[in-house]
């Protein structure tokens, strides 16, 4: 059951993803924005608790966990140190996925050479 | 020639994406990349790594791959045929950062590499952070 829901969950994201760009004009560039901003606003309804209920990590692979986790940073840092922790806090937990990524692109991007 | 024959030649010759194909796609390719990431963290869950810091390492991993898979140019190939199925998960992202730094590394490091690295990746920071900040204060309003 554990692969199961990981397996449905992102998949079934995906799929709405995919629907959406292939039915509007929507770049994916488009697409990945909206998913996050629809991430944060699920964490503010509490409807990504459930999501997390269904699988655990399957819910923090796709791009709207960015959303969920930045909202719920900012929310904990608020209620700690006020307005201040709101901004000192709301990338905390999602840092391991942001710096690693510029880190490993920047080491990537030396070492290869685009494709003609 | 009249409007509606221009239409009808038109229609003929735009390429007939299969919709149902692409979603189909999209949910496998997408599927397949939770299934591994599933893996991959019930193998650090099982070497008594504690939850929080094995869902970073795995994502931490799936970066990894996709960012390689960039820099050796498999990973367009996968794109145009999975599309969604690995740009919503954590791995487009991973992906755009790579691409764009790449095919601008010509233009210098700092005017190249250094000023486009996040022209895709940068509108999913900056959304994030900015729903994030609004729907924090409204909740806070909310609450009291």
């Amino acid at each position: 059951m554990y692969y199961i829901n990981a397996f449905l969950l992102v998949g079934i994201i995906s799929m709405i993803g995919q629907i959406i760009l292939d039915n509007t004009k929507l770049t994916p560039g488009h697409i990945t924005s909206i998913f996050v901003s629809i991430g944060a606003l699920l964490s503010f309804m509490g409807l990504y608790d459930k999501l997390i209920e269904i699988s655990k990590i399957g819910s923090s692979i796709p791009i709207m966990s960015f959303g969920n986790l930045l909202y719920k940073a900012a929310l904990e840092g608020f209620y700690n140190n006020k307005i201040i922790g709101l901004f000192s806090n709301m990338l905390s937990t999602t840092s391991a996925g942001i710096s690693s990524s510029v880190i490993i692109a920047f080491i990537i991007s030396i070492f290869f050479k685009a494709k003609d | 020639m009249n409007k509606s024959e221009y239409k009808n030649i038109v229609k003929k010759y735009t390429p007939n994406e299969d919709k149902l194909k692409n979603a189909f796609y999209a949910f496998v390719s997408g599927g397949i990349i939770g299934l591994l990431s599933a893996s991959i963290y019930a193998l650090f869950i099982s070497n008594d790594v504690e939850s929080t810091i094995a869902t970073s390492c795995t994502l931490v991993i799936l970066i990894l791959a996709s960012s390689l898979l960039t820099g050796l140019g498999f990973f367009d190939t996968f794109v145009e045929k999975f599309k969604c199925g690995i740009i919503i998960p954590i791995t487009g992202f991973a992906h755009s950062l790579t691409s764009e730094a790449i095919d601008n590394k010509n233009d210098g490091m700092i005017t190249g590499l250094g000023a486009s690295i996040f022209k895709l990746a940068g509108s999913v920071l900056l959304y994030g952070m900015v729903s994030a900040f609004i729907l924090a204060i409204i909740k806070v309003i909310m609450n009291g």
